[in-house]
């Protein structure tokens, strides 16, 4: 081995190594969050577990939007299905073991990922954007009108999950809920944390900054984008799943047009293209907007749309993107 | 020796306006051609026909003696015809070991995998610094794009393509946009091309198209009006009458 080799070898070892330790605190500052949030709102554990479904969502859609620069505003659509699936399995088909109502969802978030991304990917820019409004309007009329199956406006109730592996019972406080969200979350941001940093994950990124240059290497952008709307899927899936396993009801909410909106802007507020910036828009955002609607429930939806307005203006690589882009810089003017 | 790739009769017209008129050439193995012509002789349309991003109204374009006529562009590039681009194609967020490792990974048929990192790979690794050590740019190897001067991003879109192993590079105008003191070291890399690389280079830099070339193809108004060695491009009338007055006689008068 020349010197040469050896020193990108080892400078390739430590930029592992740097990521792996990124992944290990950012695992752990979840974990102690989630402590942080047992002890302090142990009666609002509804609301934590809440957020860790959206959290998903959120994270599903910084999959498609922040790493491969699509367009969306129906990506609720991925979610409410995989709600609609884990929901259904249970009162239609009696699926009531909590693990596999989890992947009923996800098979179900697979699903609509495949149809939304055949229908999205076929456009760019606006239109992509209008496409992706039709579908979640779409997807949401056809849940309302297939009532039988899905309760319509009513919502799907008479959800009752079976134990967590048999001991844990879906409790009145939400504990096993929340415990398994969070374990839930866990894995599955530990698993991106690798996609993103895979080939895949590669090709992702180059696609988002020059899908001709993908090409005139040989790869098809339509291919991966696919296939990272089905990782998406399952991702939003999983979201939707633990939230009708959670709440023990699906509502024409989790399709809606609203939660699609709300979940960009979580997205924007802390960061596109950072699987952190996602959590941080998401913690952040439902927090805000239950402390504010609760301290002034006539004027906080005024609150809220200031604190975009400032972080829009005044970061807009998000919150955390914006921190992590001044720990950059001092980083870099310190060596 | 067999021709490695081919253009047969290859017709486009945009509306009435023929931008590709019967073109036909072939090249073989360790071929070194220029592809000259003036502004609007239809050069970047020939590109884009042979790439596949524009389809021929007739005509046949063939790789390694296949007809690859309707294979479309990510297809071809698969089977060994790659390009570079005149205006530098990077992604600026990544690094130039980024670049080539991912031109590695996709070349190999790995990029599609969803674990793993290239930093740990040590065969794309190795094949990695080999590259981007023959074109000059270890030291910018984990730098991203947009902290590298100009004349290095031009070098990685060649290592870039030279990465995917091609079998025809097209080069277009390689050191466009490159400082006078950084062109020495592109020729440098083109010089140091593997030898058995057909390579054609569109350029509009007459010193590097005649250090570089041992054929000169001229093209004017989508056809080829000359085909021949450089010495005798600019002795050719209807050449010096389309594209290489000036510098004909700039040539004449030195």
């Amino acid at each position: 081995m020349t010197m040469a080799t050896m020193n990108d070898a080892l400078a390739a070892a430590r930029g592992n190594r740097r990521k792996l330790g990124r992944d290990l605190a950012g695992l752990a500052v979840i974990l102690a969050l989630a402590v942080v949030g047992y002890l302090l709102f142990p009666n609002n554990l509804a609301l934590l577990t809440r957020m860790t479904a959206i959290a998903l969502l959120v994270l599903s859609l910084d999959l498609v939007t922040g790493y491969c620069g699509v367009a969306t505003l129906g990506h609720a659509a991925l979610f409410g299905t995989g709600a609609y699936a884990a929901g259904i399995a249970a009162v239609h088909f009696g699926i009531t073991d909590p693990l596999l109502m989890l992947g009923c969802g996800i098979l179900g978030g697979i699903v609509a990922g495949l149809l939304c991304g055949v229908v999205i990917l076929r456009a760019h820019g606006l239109p992509q954007l209008v496409l992706s409004i039709a579908l979640i309007h779409l997807f949401h009329e056809f849940a309302n009108k297939a009532s039988s199956w899905t309760g319509g406006s009513d919502g799907l109730a008479g959800i009752a999950p079976d134990p967590l592996l048999g001991l844990f019972a879906f409790d009145l406080w939400g504990r096993t809920a929340y415990v398994f969200g969070i374990v839930l979350l866990a894995v599955v941001f530990t698993l991106l944390r690798l996609v993103v940093r895979s080939p895949f994950g590669m090709l992702c990124r180059g696609i988002k900054e020059d899908p001709i240059r993908i090409r005139a290497m040989g790869a098809s952008p339509k291919v991966t984008l696919m296939k990272m709307y089905m990782i998406s899927g399952a991702v939003a899936g999983a979201g939707g799943a633990l939230n009708a396993i959670s709440t023990q009801v699906v509502g024409l909410d989790s399709l809606s047009f609203t939660l699609s909106a709300e979940s960009l802007v979580m997205l924007v507020l802390g960061g596109t293209g950072s699987l952190f910036g996602a959590l941080t828009g998401t913690i952040v955002f439902m927090f805000f907007e239950d402390i504010v609607s609760a301290a002034n429930p006539f004027h906080w939806l005024t609150m809220v749309g200031a604190l975009l307005i400032a972080v829009v203006l005044f970061a807009p690589k998000g919150l955390y993107g914006t921190i992590a882009a001044v720990a950059t810089r001092w980083r870099e003017a310190r060596r | 020796m067999s021709a490695i790739f081919e253009v047969r009769n290859l017709k486009r017209s945009f509306g009435g306006l023929a931008v590709s008129n019967d073109v036909s050439l072939a090249m073989a193995p360790g071929d070194r051609v220029a592809l000259i012509g003036p502004n609007g002789a239809g050069k970047t349309t020939f590109v884009n026909l042979v790439t596949g991003n524009l389809t021929p109204d007739s005509g046949e374009v063939r790789i390694g003696g296949e007809d690859i006529t309707r294979v479309n562009a990510i297809g071809r590039v698969r089977r060994g015809l790659v390009r570079s681009f005149q205006v530098t194609r990077l992604f600026q967020d990544m690094t130039p070991a980024e670049h080539v490792a991912l031109a590695v990974l996709q070349r190999d048929g790995r990029a599609g995998r969803l674990f793993g990192n290239y930093l740990a790979m040590p065969d794309v690794m190795a094949e990695v610094g080999d590259l981007i050590g023959k074109l000059g740019l270890r030291d910018q190897m984990h730098r991203r794009v947009r902290e590298i001067a100009y004349g290095q991003q031009r070098l990685l879109e060649i290592a870039v393509a030279l990465a995917l192993k091609p079998r025809v590079l097209l080069l277009d105008e390689p050191a466009a946009g490159v400082p006078q003191s950084d062109t020495g070291r592109i020729e440098q890399a083109l010089a140091d091309l593997p030898p058995d690389l057909a390579v054609l280079m569109i350029e509009h830099d007459m010193d590097l198209v005649f250090r570089f070339a041992r054929r000169v193809i001229v093209l004017a108004a989508g056809t080829i009006i000359f085909d021949g060695s450089p010495s005798d491009v600019t002795k050719d009338p209807r050449v010096r009458e389309a594209y290489l007055g000036s510098y004909a006689n700039a040539g004449h008068a030195a």
